[in-house]
């Protein structure tokens, strides 16, 4: 099932709406990629709340995401990780330090919004 | 350990996968495992089924509730396939050891989600990974 992208202003919003396949996953990754080009975004959220599973693939996946969109100049937040999946995560031994994370939908966009560089904001 | 009723799902594609985990998820709520137990069962169920669909193309995992003397129950997962198998088994138990370009985090870390792990492999034969998942209270 693809998961939908919506645009609001600088940022996108790609909210996972249920459990993902791997080939949902990659493409996933494919459309964050190619949206973050055409609308010159500065940040994306994408919301894992709906995961019940974080397995190695998708935490490896969403990490790459943050990495790729980095490289163009895009900030990637994940929110809403379950503290079941959080809980799981850890203990498989997923690494997830370089990666930015918040509570929710709400906290994610006041973190891209408190990190835009200066002058951004139009004055 | 008498088993009742298996479930079998058929691992073919990586749909699959999700289908596995979800019926293991029902099973356990069934049984009253914890949520957070069941969280910890599918997610060990998602990283031994995908070892199937990326080493072996397909092969089938087998769940079913388990009890042990004392009356307590589980669920016991059996993911086995006829794949190439495994040469080095104490290889793949370590973190961060892939052969298909992965984390090599998916054993090593599946065997920390769940209370009994145990793998077996013959080469060029097939692999089972079995996993039993307890719950904690009677």
């Amino acid at each position: 099932m693809a998961v939908p992208i919506l645009k609001q202003g600088p940022f996108l919003i790609a909210s996972i709406q249920a459990a993902l396949t791997d080939t949902d996953v990659l493409q996933l990754r494919d459309d964050v990629m190619s949206q973050v080009t055409r609308h010159r975004s500065r940040g994306i959220i994408v919301d894992v709340t709906a995961l019940d599973v974080m397995d190695s693939f998708v935490s490896r996946s969403l990490r790459g995401i943050a990495m790729m969109t980095r490289l163009r100049g895009a900030k990637t937040v994940i929110v809403g990780i379950q503290p079941e999946v959080a809980f799981a995560m850890v203990q498989l031994g997923m690494n997830f330090e370089d990666v930015q994370t918040a509570l929710d939908l709400e906290e994610g966009l006041a973190l891209l919004q408190t990190q835009k560089e200066p002058g951004d904001g139009g004055s | 350990m008498a088993p009742d009723a298996e479930t079998r799902i058929a691992i073919d594609s990586d749909s699959d996968v999700v289908t596995a985990r979800q019926r293991a998820r029902e099973l356990a709520a069934d049984i009253e495992l914890t949520s957070t137990d069941q969280t910890l069962l599918a997610t060990a169920i998602s990283e031994v089924a995908r070892n199937i669909t990326t080493y072996a193309v397909r092969g089938e995992v087998i769940l079913s509730v388990v009890r042990d003397n004392g009356g307590r129950e589980g669920i016991r997962v059996v993911a086995r396939d006829d794949g190439p198998g495994i040469a080095d088994i104490e290889r793949a138990l370590q973190d961060g050891y892939t052969s298909g370009g992965g984390l090599g985090i998916g054993l090593p870390g599946a065997r920390r989600l769940v209370d009994e792990f145990e793998i077996e492999s013959t080469p060029s034969q097939g692999t089972t990974v079995t996993l039993v998942k307890w719950s904690r209270s009677l």
